[in-house]
């Protein structure tokens, strides 16, 4: 502080001026290199702007069988709205299965993209610049894997509408003290916001593409989402607080939807559903599994993309960080649950937790507990946290572990009823299982023809956090 | 028979964002007050430097999540109470810790849509057509190149003056827009 008073008095700076302290001008840089603003520019848009031909050999393949592998999950709905959902393993008292884990585990990856773009922005943590845009497109498109799921699992298709508070003939509202259309408002409020939160985000980068577009309709492709902007002043005062707007309500919104998707099952009476902790255990594992898929989508597309100066092993290694934070409080949730269990002194409560690590299904409990509580916590080490080969091995098991969490949750609980003679161990069919492996085939295939056609990184940002950006440098 | 083209104002291309922000500190003491600047990205204190005020955006997002809220909670009330009242596991009707969740999210989605359209009609946008777009240079705003442009309407313009005067704020480069 005394050197910028002596500066001050010695009329070396106008108050006002934003100084930045030393400590922070020492600090790496969140983009490497000797980069000018149109390098930003170049690095990011040219991968949107190759031709088919010119993607990546891996990207190819990638994207033909995520295309397969939708087309499978698109056939596999067909099939379901005309024979039933008799087609699923489930079965009583199992009515609940792999539909509700399958939305449970999307709409939990979709909470790292809100995330990084309104938590770690209110926050200020300008790191998150290079890495937001990935992680919202990720929220829009596991969100529409989510959403896939209550459609269809409803079993009669055309009787969504009664989901919703629409006029109809049968003279009749939905119960609206019902946890389940809470979700429906929860989850689809947050689809849609996340699609304006990203799309927002877009535009200026959206206009970069427009005003290099070489042919005629990609210029008026980008153009119409780009919405005429000029990067007015006018209108980046306007843009700014709207973003900042954005962010301030898209924090509470991720929240309160995996603390709705959590009431699906605390607000019942079923033992191993029916407890307070789940609302914050559900939001902790729903970021710690986001924060997984992050990685898992980074570290591939950095590579292909050539993005290694935008995303540096200090976003792998900050990204690392929250997944060892957030893997830590799921622990400690399965362990207070198990506590709880036996401190309540309910014997259905104990029976269901009991039954959960040493019953039928301790196979799946006991992975859940490797991969999500044990594989984080390698990343104390800090040469663990900023290997990235480390890292993606790390993300897939978080993915898979956290899968497993929501498989145990639900079906754990609700396989042994309070009448033994009513106990069935649940088996997926194979349909289950082409819906799983489809919903990824439908989420692959969006996320990549987004790396095709739209700038993965916030240029405009990025360009905004470089030193060069700062108008009081000369 | 094309229209006559009306001169719209100066633009001056400038090459740094300390270039354009003492520009603008320069054309705001001189008393200029219709002119923009147009940058590739939000430049830090560039506002205050044009001499604007802040958003009005904030007062339109309270208004919306306020009407949200209240919409959400009466017809909610409204339904379950009056027009069909179902006794579900002996609750009482009118059960407001149940209405919460739904009232905050439909809060949040009228605040959203408002934040992001409004923004939209603040800034007048979408216009496909903006006379700039006729200005060749005019499409590196968006990659590494800073702008200002002085318009005609504004009460001290005069093209030879505001030429000179640009000239000396340090542009690379003046041309005049019309549209």
């Amino acid at each position: 502080m005394a050197s910028k008073t002596l500066e001050i008095a010695a009329g070396n700076i106008a108050r006002g001026d934003v100084v930045i302290p030393e400590s922070v001008e020492q600090r790496e840089d969140l983009v490497r290199g000797p980069h000018t603003f149109h390098d930003i520019t170049n690095i990011v848009c040219s991968p949107a702007e190759r031709t088919f031909a010119q993607m990546h050999i891996g990207w190819k393949i990638g994207f033909a069988v995520a295309a397969a592998l939708c087309t499978m999950f698109i056939s596999g709905i067909g099939y379901l709205i005309w024979e039933g959902v008799g087609i699923w393993g489930n079965m009583s008292p199992v009515y609940w299965a792999w539909d509700i884990v399958n939305f449970v585990f999307w709409v939990g990856i979709g909470h790292a993209g809100t995330l990084i773009s309104a938590i770690l922005f209110l926050f200020r943590q300008k790191w998150r610049t290079s890495i937001n845009r990935y992680a919202e497109a990720m929220t829009v498109f596991a969100v529409i894997c989510a959403l896939v799921f209550p459609g269809v699992h409803v079993g009669r298709v055309w009787t969504v509408y009664w989901m919703f508070p629409l006029p109809n003939q049968m003279a009749m509202w939905p119960n609206f003290r019902s946890p389940l259309l809470w979700d429906v408002f929860a989850v689809g409020t947050y689809f849609t916001i996340s699609l304006l939160f990203w799309w927002v985000g877009l535009v200026p980068d959206l206009a970069t593409l427009r005003d290099r577009a070489k042919t005629k309709m990609a210029q008026i492709g980008y153009g119409i989402f780009a919405m005429g902007w000029t990067g007015s002043t006018r209108a980046w005062v306007n843009y700014e607080r709207a973003y900042l707007l954005l962010a301030a309500l898209s924090a509470p919104l991720v929240l309160s939807v995996h603390s709705v998707v959590s009431f699906d099952f605390a607000v019942s009476q079923l033992p191993g559903w029916h407890t307070t902790i789940f609302p914050p255990y559900f939001v902790a594992g729903a970021v710690f599994s986001g924060f997984a898929m992050v990685n898992t989508l980074m570290l591939p597309a950095r590579k292909w993309l050539g993005l290694k100066d935008l995303v540096t092993i200090k976003h792998i290694e900050n990204m690392n960080k929250i997944i060892l934070v957030t893997g830590t409080m799921v622990g400690y949730a399965y362990a207070m649950e198990f506590f709880i269990a036996w401190y309540s002194g309910n014997e259905y409560e104990s029976f269901a937790f009991i039954n959960r690590a040493f019953g039928p299904y301790a196979w799946a409990y006991w992975i859940m507990v490797s991969c999500n509580v044990i594989t984080p916590q390698l990343f104390w080490s800090k040469s663990i946290r900023t290997n990235i080969t480390a890292t993606f091995i790390i993300s897939i098991f978080v993915n898979i572990g956290m899968w497993f969490e929501r498989f145990v949750i639900t079906v754990t609980s609700l396989n042994r009823d309070f009448m033994p003679t009513a106990w069935h161990y649940y088996v997926p069919t194979k349909f289950d299982l082409m819906f799983l492996v489809g919903s990824f085939g439908l989420f692959f295939t969006l996320f990549l023809l987004f790396i095709w056609r739209v700038p993965v990184i916030a240029m405009a940002e990025v360009k905004s956090i470089m030193k060069a950006a700062n108008p009081h440098r000369h | 028979m094309a229209k006559e083209k009306r001169e719209i104002g100066l633009l001056a291309e400038y090459d740094s964002p300390h270039a354009v922000f003492e520009a603008c500190e320069k054309i705001r003491d001189s008393g200029f007050r219709r002119f923009d600047s147009y940058t590739p990205f939000p430049v830090h204190g560039l506002d205050k430097a044009m001499g604007l005020g802040p958003s009005y955006l904030p007062w339109f997002v309270l208004a919306a999540g306020t009407t949200g809220a209240c919409l959400a909670m009466f017809f909610m009330i409204w339904c379950s109470v009056y027009d069909l009242p179902m006794n579900i596991g002996g609750k009482p009707v009118f059960s407001i810790p149940a209405f919460i969740p739904i009232t905050f999210e439909v809060t949040v989605l009228f605040s959203g849509l408002t934040a992001v359209f409004g923004m939209f009609v603040l800034n007048r946008l979408p216009t496909f057509n903006h006379p700039l777009f006729n200005i060749k240079n005019f499409a590196k705003v968006t990659d590494d190149t800073f702008f200002i442009l002085i318009e005609s309407r504004d009460k001290k313009y005069d093209q030879q003056k505001v030429t000179d005067f640009l000239r000396n704020t340090g542009a690379k480069s003046i041309v005049v827009v019309e549209g």
